[in-house]
């Protein structure tokens, strides 16, 4: 019953964060746009990239576009759930966390459920879109394991940000101050994961693989999809993102245990 | 002229306080530059000899880029000016006996310049260190880095006078973050933060040329390398002095009409 109550309140509390973000239309239909532009921009940087190319280390531009939609919709999804982690240094600076540990409900979903922002969807249109080129492109059979690993790909990497997220926010309990030290593993990591790691070479597959296990929801998998490994268990590979969540979720624990009052 | 040179100094030294912050930006930083480095080797060993900017210069390229990110990034411009805008402290502003466009415009170079100082010294420092394959070269000759810094500063005065544009713009909405994130977005990609200009194909590459934004960070950052040489260098300097002067008397026509229809918000 309790799971069913949590969802119940945190739709309650998206509602009431779009509500007070509608009350400024244009500014919220610029955002998207906004966002929807930089994202497509991007896009066309492959396109124009490719323009003299036909692969990049065996990767056709078609593989290159279904990795950078698949990233792109994990990261956009994460973000969109995940956002209050990103700005939790503030509350914790403003003390606004303390008012927080005082109710009766769960701590995460107060967090990332005060501050939902529906405005982080714009460049889901262009993942949308290069999703569909990306799979028009590139010679994937299709069958039951390939519709899995798109989903468990896009799924998996929500779920390893929203852990990077986490774990962002976890810091703040110890240094207060907003550190931008995590911005490297998650803007940069959806920034340059546009492209299949390996094309990166050893040293960062090794840290990619067993620091942040970024391999798992594209390398392995995208191997599978594109039919380039006959080891079908890579398909399940995103499903370790768990035992990372978990970790993450620890290392928050840890955090909000040691947590000392701050701000006024 | 020397109060503007105060106002520059001003924002100078409040912008050498934050230190610390720089110095945790400094590792990202040097992440994000290496993996586009990677990135491009890649891109480099496919194409083979069609690449259209050899692959030295890119390295050169993307670690200037690194180094003197706040000098062009239009994003991160003086957050405090569209806050005196939004909340009405610019009355205060108006009150002075100075020309808001030229006080604005010497606060916001006066920033850029002194956060881009402090942050490409370490920057350029570690790309001078890198492994070869990932090393910064030295600009071709002495005469290049000459004509490096006169068109850097040219290219930072139609940056400027480009975000001078938007924050003219801002007085006649009030919320301006959409507006600004819209402009700096098409900015970046089309000013060459993205892809390098070179890799832009040709027929869109003569339309960009006739905007500003192929003479902002494109033309020093090439001219450092070696990449832009010869006629084409004199060239580029003459269509950015054009863009500098037709952006700026842009600004100061717009901030005219702003000054007669100004709300001031806020209490």
């Amino acid at each position: 019953m309790k799971f069913k109550e949590n969802m119940k309140l945190y739709v309650k509390y998206a509602a009431v964060c779009t509500q007070g973000i509608m009350q400024y239309k244009l500014s919220f239909f610029l955002m998207v746009f906004a966002r929807f532009m930089i994202a497509f921009c991007e896009l066309i940087a492959i396109k124009f990239l490719f323009s003299g190319l036909t692969q990049i280390k065996g990767y056709t531009y078609g593989d290159v576009l279904l990795c950078f939609s698949m990233i792109q919709m994990s990261f956009t999804f994460a973000e969109l759930f995940g956002n209050g982690f990103k700005v939790f240094s503030g509350m914790v600076r403003r003390g606004e966390f303390d008012r927080l540990l005082l109710r009766p409900c769960s701590l995460i979903l107060q967090v990332i459920g005060s501050r939902f922002e529906v405005g982080r969807t714009g460049p889901l249109l262009t993942a949308l879109v290069t999703l569909v080129l990306g799979i028009r492109h590139s010679q994937i059979t299709w069958n039951l394991l390939t519709v899995w690993t798109i989903a468990a790909m896009i799924i998996g990497g929500m779920f390893l940000f929203i852990g990077l997220f986490m774990l962002e926010a976890s810091l703040c309990f110890f240094t207060i101050e907003d550190t931008s030290l995590m911005n490297a593993l998650t803007y940069g990591a959806k920034e340059h994961s546009k492209y299949p790691i390996d094309i990166y070479g050893k040293g960062v597959m090794r840290f990619c693989t067993y620091i942040i296990p970024y391999t798992l929801i594209q390398y392995y998998p995208l191997q599978v999809l594109l039919g380039k490994t006959r080891e079908w268990y890579f398909a399940f590979c995103p499903l370790g993102i768990l035992v990372f969540l978990v970790i993450c979720y620890v290392v928050w624990q840890f955090g909000v245990k040691n947590y000392q009052s701050c701000g006024s | 002229m020397k109060k503007y040179i105060s106002f520059f100094k001003l924002r100078f030294a409040t912008g050498m306080q934050y230190r610390m912050a720089s110095v945790v930006a400094l590792t990202t930083q040097l992440i994000w530059g290496l993996m586009e480095c990677l990135a491009y080797k890649a891109v480099a060993e496919a194409m083979g000899g069609r690449i259209p900017m050899d692959y030295t210069s890119i390295v050169t390229y993307i670690w200037l880029k690194e180094a003197l990110f706040i000098l062009f990034n239009t994003w991160a411009a003086d957050n405090e000016l569209f806050a005196m805008i939004t909340n009405g402290d610019v009355a205060y502003e108006l009150c002075r006996p100075v020309s808001i466009y030229s006080m604005w415009f010497s606060r916001t170079t006066g920033a850029r310049i002194a956060e881009a100082l402090m942050r490409c010294i370490p920057v350029l420092f570690c790309a001078f260190l890198m492994p070869r394959a990932y090393r910064m070269t030295l600009p071709v000759s002495g005469v290049s880095f000459l004509l490096f810094l006169g068109t850097l500063l040219l290219a930072i005065g139609i940056t400027v006078s480009f975000c001078m544009l938007v924050y003219m713009l801002s007085f006649f909405t009030i919320s301006p973050q959409g507006w600004r994130m819209v402009l700096t977005g098409a900015v970046e990609f089309l000013s060459g933060n993205i892809i390098p200009l070179p890799f832009f194909p040709k027929k869109y590459l003569s339309l960009l040329e006739l905007t500003p934004f192929a003479y902002m960070q494109n033309v020093p950052f090439r001219i450092y390398s070696g990449d832009l040489a010869g006629a084409e260098v004199s060239r580029c300097i003459i269509k950015q002095i054009f863009w500098l002067v037709t952006l700026m008397l842009a600004g100061v026509l717009l901030w005219k009409q702003a000054e007669k229809r100004i709300v001031i918000q806020g209490g």
